[in-house]
């Protein structure tokens, strides 16, 4: 089959591999009918998350039809459609019987690995380096997907793929980085970064009550997005952040900030070269906290700062003083997709929240490299790709498994 | 708390954590540097002499740089002991069950190759263990404590090529989050705490490898099987596979 591999630092092919295997009794494989590119891809190709192993299959937004599953599969079966949700649950332990899936204690093979880097291992998480448990990923024909009965999500009919693929991940997790404002009536939020889940944040805040949403970012293309739905919006190439955010709330500043940027943040001035430099070394700083930094600083006393924006290792000058004599809160953490995924697919169902709206680019699998490049540069007014691994139906041959090896 | 302060009891450890004969070893080497600098001048000297009275010191104080390095923990009688803990979303009966089946333990514990129970009306059992270089190192052993759903305790009898005894109990944990496992080992390794340094530094660690087998344990019990990617598709050839092998499930899980 044909997959999306990661070939080293900024390099993303496209190549034919083994097709996937039932491994274990609890695994099915799914013919991915789309698949898309996430911010947090770009992470992985830019070398910064940990771990990454030339020849992994990345992709953890993906979605298809059921096509095999073991012998101890019981709910799920071949032919159902399903979204995948990109954290693995095992569905026993106890983070996952308390609806905390990202944070499953059983699904990591690697756990060894992300105890060394965070001292606790969270979820595996599908085609995100092999920290997070090395799992190949659904940029491709095919993909293994693991403890099926406790993830696999059937769609409901009447929904088409690309309603329901940002289910897998940035939905759920806009929806999360929101629900984590602790939104209040009359409540203000302000979100860093309107790309996908930025979008998906200001669209949920919204949903769960929010007087007004103020979105941050420089692409025209996004801010013109983001005001669609119904955010104002600051350009912060053109504007000083903090003072408009301070005029345009009464001089309150805003009740919940969104960090929906994570750890490539641009910044300008002396501080952003320094976080640019440092973080090339991958060993100085893993992480470029602009956004988080400039977060803290915008959040009123007493607020909450909102993190859905991925961090991989270290991070320096956080403002922590102003952290703790604001008396802020944060909360933050990889999406728990699995407990949103009912509540969400309603919104979808009864037309509250239309998905579809923030894809720019519909691409084959063969593009992928391209796709990657236009997405991560901004080119062309990307904000979201989605791929179509069978927009050629003859493409797949069948490319046979080697025999199994120690 | 209160049982780990019993066990303490039972083989408390020692502030020292060289055995004598290593600490006579590494303060000869020690004492050997300081000769040698007084023949060196300059810088050379300077850092024999340095290296030798930080040996010599180590060795007077029986604090070994390399078991502090791998975290040996060295008992007064001259054992290594290891503990570890883990929570497992069971009851403690079902736990105790489990493991008072000795034959399960090879199940979830990597190192080991069989045990069979058998002789001394059940109280008696047979291990074989992987030992380096594709060899096994086998033992008898007794159970000496057996408090039905709490606790655990087993010795290996005379005779064996590495002393050991271990314990397991089973603490029901606060909430509705299942039972604590606490495990304690203590073992006396060919070649004493040099011996074992060596040993954790070639990746034969005892605190990893427990720590491994409880978690293979409690997937094993919770899921019904421990995950695995081995045998998954990629896009690796050649020289990437070992790469590739530096993250996969014996090396890291």
């Amino acid at each position: 089959m044909k997959a999306v591999v990661w070939q080293g630092v900024n390099r993303m092919g496209v190549e034919t591999v083994p097709d996937p295997q039932i491994l274990q009794p609890t695994d099915a494989i799914v013919r991915v009918t789309k698949t898309a590119i996430c911010g947090s891809d770009l992470h992985l190709m830019d070398g910064y998350v940990p771990s990454m192993v030339h020849g992994d299959i990345v992709g953890h937004e993906f979605m298809g039809e059921v096509v095999e599953v073991g012998p101890e599969v019981r709910k799920v079966k071949v032919g159902d459609r399903v979204i995948v949700p990109f954290p693995i649950a095992c569905g026993k332990c106890w983070f996952c019987q308390k609806g905390l899936t990202s944070l499953c204690d059983n699904s990591n093979p690697n756990p060894g690995l992300a105890e060394k880097f965070w001292g606790y291992s969270p979820a595996g998480l599908y085609g995100y380096s092999h920290i997070t448990g090395g799992y190949a990923g659904g940029q491709a024909q095919f993909a293994r997907t693991v403890y099926a009965d406790a993830n696999l999500y059937k769609v409901p009919d009447g929904l088409t793929d690309e309603q329901v693929l940002f289910l897998t991940d940035i939905f759920p997790t806009g929806f999360m980085g929101a629900e984590h404002c602790d939104i209040q009536g009359g409540d203000v939020v302000a979100v860093f970064g309107a790309g996908p889940v930025g979008l998906f944040g200001i669209a949920s805040a919204f949903l769960l009550g929010a007087e007004r949403v103020i979105a941050i970012d420089r692409f025209p293309e996004r801010l013109e997005m983001a005001r669609s739905y119904g955010a104002e919006t600051i350009n912060y190439e053109e504007e000083n952040v903090f003072e408009l955010l301070k005029e345009m709330t009464g001089g309150r500043g805003p009740d919940s900030v969104m960090d929906a940027v994570g750890l490539e943040a641009q910044a300008h001035g002396l501080l952003g070269v320094a976080d640019a430099v440092k973080q090339t070394t991958r060993v100085l700083e893993s992480d470029r906290p602009h956004a988080l930094r400039a977060a803290i600083m915008a959040c009123r006393k007493g607020g909450t700062v909102s993190v859905p924006g991925v961090y991989g290792g270290l991070a320096d000058k956080i403002p922590l003083g102003a952290f703790m004599n604001k008396g802020l809160t944060m909360k933050t953490g990889q999406t728990h997709v699995h407990r949103y995924l009912d509540r969400l697919t309603g919104y979808i169902q009864r037309g509250e929240i239309d998905p579809t709206r923030i894809i720019t680019h519909r691409l084959t699998l063969d593009e992928a490299p391209h796709a990657y490049h236009i997405f991560k540069h901004k080119h062309d007014g990307c904000i979201k790709c989605v791929l179509d691994p069978w927009a050629d139906p003859k493409d797949h041959e069948p490319t046979p498994a080697p025999q199994a090896q120690g | 708390m209160t049982t780990n302060q019993r066990e303490d009891r039972d083989r408390p450890e020692s502030p020292q954590n060289s055995s004598p004969t290593e600490r006579v070893l590494f303060g000869a080497i020690g004492a050997g540097l300081i000769a040698l600098s007084l023949r060196q001048r300059g810088t050379v000297g300077v850092l024999l002499a340095a290296g030798g009275a930080l040996l010599v010191a180590g060795a007077a104080m029986g604090q070994g740089l390399g078991e502090a390095v791998t975290g040996v923990r060295r008992t007064q009688d001259d054992q290594i002991k290891v503990e570890k803990a883990i929570t497992v979303g069971l009851g403690a009966d079902e736990l105790y069950t489990f493991w008072r089946d000795f034959e399960n333990l090879p199940r979830f514990m990597d190192h080991l190759e069989s045990v069979k129970v058998g002789g001394g009306d059940g109280q008696r059992s047979h291990w074989v263990a992987k030992a380096p270089v594709g060899t096994t190192v086998e033992w008898d052993a007794e159970i000496t404590a057996d408090e039905p759903g709490r606790r655990i305790a087993w010795r290996s009898l005379e005779g064996a090529t590495v002393p050991n005894e271990g314990a397991v109990e089973f603490r029901p944990a606060p909430g509705d989050r299942g039972t604590e496992i606490h495990v304690s080992l203590t073992y006396r390794p060919p070649g004493g705490t040099l011996g074992a340094t060596v040993a954790r530094l070639l990746g034969e660690d005892p605190n990893i490898q427990i720590e491994h087998d409880l978690r293979r344990l409690k997937r094993l019990l919770e899921v019904g099987h421990i995950p695995t990617t081995e045998g998954q598709s990629s896009g690796r050839k050649g020289a990437m596979k070992a790469e590739a092998k530096m993250y996969d499930n014996r090396r890291t899980s």
